[in-house]
């Protein structure tokens, strides 16, 4: 069956079984590969998209239930905080092996245009979904300060 | 058969060399350069540093190529690195494996970046005029400071790349390094991973390209008796569903139709051989061996002494501890690409042992080492995973491609068919008697260890790894020590740390056990067993640890500390865990960790894997455990195999003891004493010695809860 959707502000017909996971169109499908397959069961968030600016599991949303959404993936991301974040993530030398970052980076956007300066606390809540085996989790709580603190002082 | 005795020969005095001699079919460099295999520069000025090594989160990537840019004297602003496929004739061994890449690497890359930097001075002196003493080199450019004359790495190519390499070049003195031990060493892929534009193997894409999921047998020894795949190929996309030595396979043009095809078969599976047992009977039989009463006969570590067999006397302390299998599991569940045509084979994937690979797919393909290419790229995690000797995953994508000549396929291993394939980190039971003298110090040890071995054929001495030559034995005359290893279906393999996962727990406790029976403290109990074993590398971190985490200073009420020093691929890493009880779950918030690893190339990259290792271990400590049931894996994904979450993860402080030592490994160590250090927090807090892991409730230990 046919599908149109709408991705990082494009709109593309694919033609799937509705029951597939959007994960797999946005991988196999538009070759959207920067969002990962890391368990199928929304428990690891290495899939993680935005969702009418939400971040959601790709893996656990039926492509027939995504046709209205505005759908971002990590290689759409834009703006000040995705590039405060990209920054940080950098410059604190974040990823070791890098799988689940997409996911984070995605799960810390959603946090910081949420909430401008996020305490630890606000960090343990958005970000306790995206696992990362490597534990690059103190550098990625000191980059997401360091991203606010940079948003926070340039506006 | 001369070329046959010749390579007998060789085997007898230099094994590589015999692999060199079967792999040389592998070719010459692929892109051969006047600077050697491994340095590549361009009229540009960039340096391109070849990293034989596989990159799977550990930053190997940048530390050798920071040893090679220090050695060149490059400007490390102006160093890219790649990737090298597999090629024994230009590279060597390539296996990433026991912590050791860099320690194994640094002389030859030292070397080699010296070389280059020799025949740019040469092809500067010549030009110039005058002798190489002359000539100072700094971040790419060379000059001779008393005649103003400077030249570029770029503009002194051609005549550079005309010298003759010298065979043993000056290398640098340590107090003249510039980058190496500096926190410039940066990684030179944190913008791609952070973008997600880094290709790992699950995202290769090609034209012709078959991704294929494989039914395997869901216990370990069991045999497929047959299957019904009509309904499989009745799924959209699905093209082939046959039968491979390691179950059936499902061929598609997407990953969804793969496994929607694979949900679709019909198998029937001969268990005859199959592993049937549930985990409480390992435990229980595990135990039996312990004492004596199966037929698995031990085999001795160490027997020191005058007369290690004889019966203990006097006061006798027995302790026993259990540990459960447990899983790598990696971000990136297991994957490969793989494409057979004739003779030859081309596989891309995070390749962890790439000689072993080629070899094992030379194998699978009925081919020759040197037709087999494979294009490492960086894995999504490992942690051992893909360190199997077997390159059982490897191996799988290479049979399927075989039956598909021609094309691409891409082997995709679901969460739950990572977690259920094996390789654990072995179950272990290690029972321990310790005789302890009037002084309170043990004057007599005995152990009995029961752990499958990790390998075929070979003593099974990870077992008790980090128990044979621990320092805690110093006071004692007489070591007895037996290792019993079974061995039964599941399959075992290296887990980050590999024996040091369990037995650093083992060494590490009982200390602070002895420390608190005999009325001392952990720390000065550590340094009289660190003086006797004459153990100085050991004492400096015990000192730096203390100093570092303030151990001599009060903690709110309700909080402790716990400390564990454990010595692994030749490094020292030492922890200090702050812990408090709620609920009886220990939350741990703030870990010190002291590295001794000779001279640090990268500290930044040692911070970032004492930090990931801290994590690792912890997640195996407080949840970490693979339960059979029936023969059955119970834990096949994150909701019933918890792993550490950003609210779980300690602050965590890491300080590296200044050594003019050859570098040692940093990759695994710093996971082996997190556990030992939150039980000795636990024993503090509550009197209660840990005997068993994970310390949180799992199938291994139900209604076990800590201070009960």
């Amino acid at each position: 069956m046919s599908y149109t959707l709408s991705v990082n502000g494009r709109f593309h017909d694919v033609d799937e079984d509705g029951e597939t996971p959007l994960l797999w169109v946005l991988r196999d499908s538009l070759s959207l590969t920067g969002t990962k397959y890391g368990c199928g069961a929304a428990q690891c968030g290495a899939c993680t998209v935005h969702l009418d600016g939400r971040p959601a599991r790709s893996c656990s949303i039926a492509v027939r239930a995504a046709v209205s959404a505005q759908i971002v993936t990590i290689e759409g991301m834009d703006g000040a905080e995705a590039v405060a974040l990209r920054d940080a993530w950098v410059k604190h030398d974040v990823p070791q092996c890098g799988f689940c970052q997409s996911g984070q980076i995605m799960s810390a956007i959603a946090l910081l245009r949420n909430i401008k300066q996020p305490t630890d606390q606000d960090i343990d809540l958005a970000m306790s979904g995206n696992l990362c085996r490597c534990a690059t989790y103190t550098r990625i709580r000191a980059a997401i300060h360091d991203a606010a603190a940079k948003l926070g002082t340039s506006t | 058969m001369i070329g046959g005795a010749l390579v007998v020969g060789y085997a007898a005095t230099n094994p590589m060399q015999a692999i060199g001699a079967i792999l040389q079919g592998g070719g010459d460099d692929p892109e051969p350069s006047a600077f050697g295999p491994f340095i590549r520069i361009t009229d540009d000025g960039w340096v391109t540093i070849v990293n034989k090594q596989q990159e799977l989160g550990q930053g190997i990537h940048a530390g050798l190529a920071a040893i090679v840019a220090e050695e060149l004297d490059a400007d490390w602003n102006k160093v890219r690195v790649v990737d090298a496929r597999s090629n024994f004739r230009a590279y060597g061994v390539q296996m990433t494996a026991g912590s050791n890449s860099i320690a194994s690497n640094w002389d030859l890359m030292r070397n080699a970046g010296a070389a280059a930097r020799t025949m740019f001075v040469e092809a500067a002196a010549a030009r110039w005029g005058m002798q190489s003493s002359g000539v100072v080199v700094r971040d790419g450019v060379l000059s001779h400071p008393g005649s103003n004359r400077t030249a570029t790495f770029a503009e002194l190519l051609a005549d550079a790349s005309r010298q003759t390499p010298p065979q043993t070049p000056v290398l640098k003195r340590r107090q003249d390094y510039r980058l190496v031990g500096t926190d410039r060493v940066r990684r030179k892929d944190s913008l791609a991973k952070s973008t997600g534009t880094q290709i790992y193997t699950q995202d290769i894409q090609r034209p012709d390209l078959l991704v294929a999921m494989v039914a395997h047998s869901p216990r370990f020894g069991g045999k497929l008796l047959r299957f019904d795949a009509s309904d499989a190929l009745k799924v959209k996309g699905v093209s082939h569903v046959f039968a491979i030595e390691t179950g059936v396979a499902v061929l598609a043009e997407t990953t969804f139709a793969a496994k929607r095809g694979r949900d679709a078969l019909r198998i029937e599976w001969d268990d005859n051989e199959a592993e049937m047992r549930s985990s409480p009977d390992l435990v229980a039989y595990f135990h039996d061996i312990a004492a004596g009463r199966t037929d698995v006969e031990p085999g001795s570590f160490q027997s020191t002494g005058q007369s290690p067999e004889a019966p203990f006397d006097g006061d006798v302390v027995e302790f026993a501890f259990d540990f459960p299998y447990l899983a790598h599991a990696p971000m990136e569940t297991l994957d490969c690409v793989a494409k057979v045509d004739g003779w030859d084979v081309a596989i891309t994937s995070g390749a962890h042992l790439a000689t072993v690979d080629q070899v094992q797919a030379a194998l699978t393909a009925r081919t020759v080492p040197g037709r087999v290419d494979i294009e490492v790229i960086p894995a999504g995690g490992s942690f051992g995973r893909r360190g199997a000797m077997s390159s059982d995953y490897l191996v799988e994508c290479v049979r399927i491609a075989k039956r598909v000549e021609g094309r691409s396929v891409k082997l995709i291993w679901s969460r739950e068919d990572d977690m259920r394939s094996g390789y654990f980190r072995p179950m272990s039971h290690h029972r321990v008697w310790v005789q302890v003298g009037s002084d309170g110090f043990p004057e007599r040890w005995r152990f009995h260890s029961v752990c499958q071995n990790l390998l075929p054929l070979a003593p099974n001495f990870t077992a008790t790894e980090g128990i044979a030559d621990s320092p805690n034995l110093s006071t004692a005359a007489t070591v007895d020590g037996k290792i019993f290893t079974p061995a039964f279906p599941v399959i075992v393999g290296f887990w980050r740390s590999v024996g040091n996962s369990h037995t650093a727990m083992v060494m590490e406790h009982v200390v602070d056990q002895l420390a608190r029976r005999a009325g001392k403290d952990p720390v000065s109990y550590r340094r009289f067993l660190y003086q006797k074993a004459g153990d100085t590398r050991r004492l400096a971190v015990l000192d730096e640890l203390c100093a570092r985490a303030g151990w001599d200073t009060p903690l709110e009420a309700g909080w402790a500390r716990g400390l564990a020093i454990h010595q692994a691929f030749g490094t020292i890493v030492g922890q200090v865990a702050e812990v408090r009880l709620l609920d009886g779950r220990p939350i741990v918030r703030r870990v010190v960790a002291v590295v001794d690893c000779g001279i640090a190339v990268a500290p930044d990259q040692i911070a970032a894997q004492i930090e990931g290792s801290i994590g690792f271990g912890l997640s195996a400590a407080l949840y970490g455990a693979v339960t059979l049931k029936e023969g059955l894996v119970q834990e096949t994904n994150f909701d019933r195999y918890p792993v550490l979450r950003m609210n779980e993860m300690p602050a965590v402080e890491t300080y590296i003891v200044a050594s003019d030592n050859k570098p040692t490994g940093m990759g695994e160590p710093g996971v082996a004493p997190i556990a030992p250090a939150v039980a000795n927090a636990i024993l503090a807090l509550s009197g209660t010695p840990t005997q068993r892991l994970p310390l949180l409730n799992s199938a291994m230990n139900a209604g076990f809860s800590i201070g009960s």
